[in-house]
Parts: C-alpha cells; structure tokens; sequence
C-alpha cells in the first residue's frame, strides 16, 4: 500500500479512463462534455504510457505521449469547430435533439 | 518512498475526484474548469514520477490550449447552464444502464489486466532501453524524437496542419459589409484608373469626390 509502484498508475489510468467512458455513455446535456470525456481517455491512456515508461526505463513511452498530445489538441480543435458550425446552423447542441442523421 | 506514496495518492485522488466532477457538474463552465484541474493534478503527477518534460508539457498544451479553448467555446455558445438535470433526457430511453454495466465491465477488465501484469515474475525486456541516469529527460526525448522517430514527429505536425485548415474551412464564412483585401486588384491596377490629371483654375478649387 506504501509502496507506490506500476500497479498503482495503471489503477488511475483504469480509474480515469472508466470515468471518461461513463461521461460518453450517460451524458444528455451537450456535446462539448462527451469532448472533454474524450480528453479525459486520453490523459488515461497518456499515464498508462508514461506508467510503463518510467518502470520499464524506457523513453520511447513518453515519445508517444507526445504524439498523443498531438492528436488530443488536433481533436479538440477539429471537434470544437465542428460544434461551433452545427450551433450555428441549428441553436442547439443538446444531445438529445441531434439527429440530423438518423442515428 | 513515503514521500512519494503520500504525493501519489493526494495528486491521484485530486484527479479521480476532479474527473468525477467533469462528468456529472450540471454547469458546463465548472466542468472545463475541473477537467483543468485534473490536467494539473496529472502534470504534477508526471513530474514527481520523472517525466519532468512531459509534466510540462501536458500543462501547456493542454491547461493552456486546449482546456481554454473548451473555456472560449463554451463562453461563446451560451450553454454553460442547463436546465435538465443530468442523466435524464426529454425522451424516454434505456440506454443509461446500459451504459452503466458496460463502463464497469471495462473498469473491472482493466483492473484484471492490472492485476495480472503484478502477477508477472519480471518485466518484459524492451528491445531499445535508453534510459540514461546522466541526462535530463528533456535530453533523452530529444535524442530519440529527432533521430529515430523523426518521421512520427513530422506526421504529428501535418496533423496539427490539417487541423489548423479544417477548423478554419469549418467555421469560416462569407459575412455582409466586411471590407476584404483584394491582392489581385492591388497588383493588377493600372495608373489610368486611379489618377486622373485636372486643371486647377484660379479661386475655385477642386472637388475630389464627384
């Protein structure tokens, strides 16, 4: 229990990422929560590397958060402006009142 | 080592509790600023754990780009409060324990994995161990960054390209009574166009715009 070892991190990434996933599937309010939910994996799957990293002792772990990042911040921009234009053309971004597609 | 069990486990409890907050917080402003504070409590996380550079940079991109970006947007649009309370919609649906079963089904799956990795007698041997106890670990990403994984790096910025256009093809349009500049009028004006030589007479001036 003192001893904080890989086990531990990967229980927070377990925690964090569960977490993420349980604010995508109950949420009804809009659609910029289910964005941050999605950031919120990625920050899991981010310690998870990190985690294995530092106790494997090797550095290529952290490269790939890196790339990680990259495509966190990438989404986030793509998803944002998506919600912008669709906000713009209907008024709302309510989950429930999407379904331009059927879906 | 109690240091560190003790700064674990403040930093980690911060950050479920602050993740908790981001999912079920009624009021959208105060979810973009507890995912903020999640960020930090896994960047000082990262830190303590020895991932000095990345602890960084998870502040800067992601305190300091992207969570204000959320910030900015969800300011913009108006919709920081809801009237409906969370987890009940308009409509009826069933999906909400389902939803539920299944998010506990893959916490309980990754804590299986968890478990069974403990379970493990040694680590895997990686093939490229390149930890070095003499550089920082700034040093060691870049050393590995520029050389072998060059190519992922310039992928990773054609991505950040191709997201930069797509939001900006995403929300641009055309709007009335904005003044745009013209390059091609500059360059192709002639001089007959825009000069036109007149005679002054004498105490009578000239009207410029007739």
């Amino acid at each position: 229990m003192i001893e904080v070892g890989l086990g531990h991190y990967l229980v927070l990434g377990a925690v964090i990422f569960s977490l993420g996933m349980i604010g995508i599937f109950l949420n009804r309010k809009n659609v910029i929560v289910i964005l941050m939910s999605i950031e919120l994996i990625l920050l899991a799957v981010n310690i998870n590397l990190v985690s294995f990293s530092i106790f494997l002792q090797d550095i290529v772990g952290q490269v790939f958060t890196m790339l990680i990042l990259t495509v966190a911040a990438a989404e986030a921009a793509i998803g944002l402006a998506i919600i912008v234009v669709y906000y713009r053309n209907k008024g709302s971004i309510r989950v429930e009142e999407i379904n331009q597609m059927r879906g | 080592m109690i240091a560190h069990a003790i700064f674990f486990y403040f930093f980690s409890i911060i950050a479920i509790l602050s993740a908790i907050m981001v999912v079920v917080s009624r009021n959208t402003v105060h979810a973009v600023f507890f995912l903020i504070l999640d960020f930090i409590s896994i960047g000082c996380l990262f830190i303590m754990v020895g991932a000095e550079f990345l602890g960084m940079m998870m502040l800067i991109v992601y305190v300091g780009a992207v969570a204000v970006l959320f910030l900015f947007v969800v300011m913009i649009m108006n919709v920081s409060e809801q009237k409906l309370s969370w987890f009940r919609g308009t409509r009826k649906s069933n999906h909400i324990p389902v939803g539920l079963v299944i998010s506990f089904v893959i916490l309980l799956e990754l804590i299986v994995v968890v478990g069974g990795w403990k379970y493990k007698s040694s680590f895997l041997k990686t093939e490229s161990l390149i930890f070095d106890k003499e550089l920082t670990n700034t040093h060691l990403i870049g050393n590995v960054m520029y050389t072998e994984y060059i190519h992922l790096f310039q992928i990773s910025g054609i991505i950040l390209l191709l997201s930069m256009i797509g939001a900006i093809v995403l929300t641009y349009r055309k709007r009335e009574g904005v003044k745009r500049q013209s390059y091609l009028t500059q360059i192709t004006r002639e001089r007959e166009d825009s000069i036109k030589l007149v005679d002054v007479n004498f105490k009578e001036g000239v009207k410029i715009d007739d």
